[in-house]
C-alpha cells in the first residue's frame, strides 16, 4: 500500500517539478529506470510468492540500478555503449516479461 | 535483482495465505512497517526518475539523448552538406556575375550602337538635328554668286567641323549632295541636291560657332569672295541652330554591307 503510494507520489513529483537531468547522468537514467522496473516487478512477484523481504528488495533495487549504470559506463568507455545498453535493456526486458508472467499466473491462475 | 531466495523467508511464514490474490490483499491491508516505508521510498524514486526521463525526452531536442559517435557523424554529414551548399552557392554566384556582366556589356554595346546610329543618321541627313552653330546669310543682288562660291563655302564649313549643313531651310547638304547652277542657269537660283534654292542664301551649319564663323571671314575666304562678286555676307551665331530638312535617302543598287 505504502509502496504504491510512493510510486504515485514519485511520478507526480517528477511530472510537476520537471527537473533538468544533469548531463553526466543523462546516458544512465533510462537504463537505471529499466533496471529499477525489473527489481520492482521481481519484488511484486516475490510478494505474491509469499517470499517478499524488504531487505532483499532494497538491496536488489539498488544493486540493479548500480550494475546497469556501471555496464553502460563501461560500454561507453569501451566504445560499445549503444550496443551494450541495448543488450542490458533486452535482458531486463526478458526478466520483466518472465516476472510479469509469474504475476499473471498468481493473480489470474492462467 | 529480484530475488526469491529461499533462506530469506518473511517472519510470518506459518500463517501466510496460500493464494497469490490473498497475499496481495493481505499486503495491501497490512499495517505499514519500516521496511515497507523504505520500499515505498525506493518506488517513489523509481517513479520520479521515470517521469523525469519521459518529460526530458519530450521537452528536449531529438539530439539530447544521442550518443557522442552519432552526434559526431551527424555533425560531419551536416558540415559536408554545408560545404556542398557553399560550393553550389559560389558556382551560382559566378554564373550570375558572368550573366550580369554579359548583360551589361550587351547593354553598353547597344547604347554605343544607338549613339553611332544617331550620328550616322545625322551625317546622312536622315533625321533633323539641332545644336550650336552659325547662320550665314549671303545676299546676291547682282545674281553673280554661283554654285562654285556656295560649294566653297560648304567646303570651308566642313573643314571647320560643321556636322550638319542646310541651305535656306530647304536643302540639306550631306556628303553626296551636289551643287550646280543648273543646266539652264538662272541668276539667283541654285540646284542643291535636286532642290532649287533662291538668293539670298541662308546657310545653317551646326558645329563650334567660333570656328565656323572664323572659317567664313578669313582673308580670301567666303566673305572676300562674295564681296568681290557684289554681294554681302553676314554671320550670326544664335544659341540653337535647327536643321529640319532631310536629304533624299540614298538609292543603292549594287552595294551591300560587308563586314
Amino acid at each position: 500500500m505504502i509502496a504504491l503510494l510512493g510510486l504515485l507520489v514519485g511520478i507526480v513529483a517528477g511530472l510537476f517539478l520537471e527537473p533538468a537531468v544533469p548531463i553526466s547522468l543523462q546516458p544512465y537514467l533510462p537504463i537505471a529506470v529499466v533496471a529499477a522496473l525489473d527489481a520492482t516487478f521481481g519484488a511484486f512477484r516475490a510478494m505474491l510468492d509469499g517470499i517478499f523481504d524488504e531487505k532483499v528488495f532494497v538491496i536488489s533495487f539498488v544493486s540493479n540500478v548500480l550494475i546497469a549504470a556501471l555496464i553502460v559506463y563501461l560500454g561507453d568507455q569501451l566504445g560499445v555503449g549503444s550496443q551494450l545498453s541495448t543488450g542490458v535493456v533486452v535482458v531486463l526486458g526478458i526478466r520483466i516479461f518472465s516476472n510479469v508472467a509469474a504475476i499473471r499466473r498468481h493473480l489470474f491462475h492462467a | 535483482m529480484p530475488d526469491h531466495v529461499p533462506d530469506h523467508m518473511p517472519d510470518h511464514v506459518p500463517d501466510q495465505p496460500v493464494d497469490g490474490r490473498r497475499r496481495l490483499v493481505d499486503a495491501m491491508t497490512r499495517r505499514p512497517s519500516g521496511g515497507q516505508v523504505v520500499a515505498g521510498l525506493l518506488l517513489a524514486l523509481l517513479g520520479f526518475a521515470a517521469a523525469v526521463q519521459v518529460s526530458a525526452l519530450r521537452s528536449e531536442t531529438p539530439y539530447a539523448g544521442a550518443r557522442r559517435g552519432d552526434l559526431v557523424s551527424l555533425l560531419q554529414s551536416l558540415s559536408a552538406a554545408q560545404d556542398r551548399a557553399t560550393r553550389q552557392l559560389a558556382d551560382l554566384q559566378e554564373t550570375r556575375d558572368a550573366l550580369e556582366e554579359s548583360t551589361t556589356q550587351r547593354a553598353a554595346a547597344l547604347e554605343e550602337a544607338q549613339r553611332q546610329l544617331g550620328d550616322l543618321r545625322i551625317l546622312a541627313g536622315a533625321i533633323g538635328a539641332e545644336g550650336p552653330g552659325v547662320r550665314i546669310t549671303i545676299t546676291d543682288p547682282d545674281g553673280t554668286v554661283g554654285a562654285r562660291t556656295l560649294l566653297n563655302a560648304v567646303e570651308e564649313l566642313r573643314d571647320a567641323g560643321a556636322e550638319a549643313i542646310e541651305i535656306n531651310d530647304q536643302a540639306r547638304v550631306v556628303a553626296a549632295t551636289y551643287l550646280t547652277d543648273g543646266s539652264d542657269p538662272i541668276d539667283g537660283e541654285l540646284d542643291v541636291g535636286g532642290t532649287t534654292v533662291r538668293a539670298p542664301y541662308v546657310v545653317d551649319a551646326i558645329g563650334s560657332p567660333e570656328t565656323l564663323a572664323e572659317a567664313t571671314v578669313f582673308p580670301g575666304g567666303l566673305t572676300d569672295e562674295v564681296e568681290d562678286l557684289g554681294g554681302t555676307v553676314s554671320v550670326e551665331t544664335p544659341e540653337t541652330i535647327r536643321v529640319t530638312s532631310l536629304a533624299p535617302p540614298p538609292d543603292t543598287e549594287f552595294v551591300e554591307p560587308s563586314t
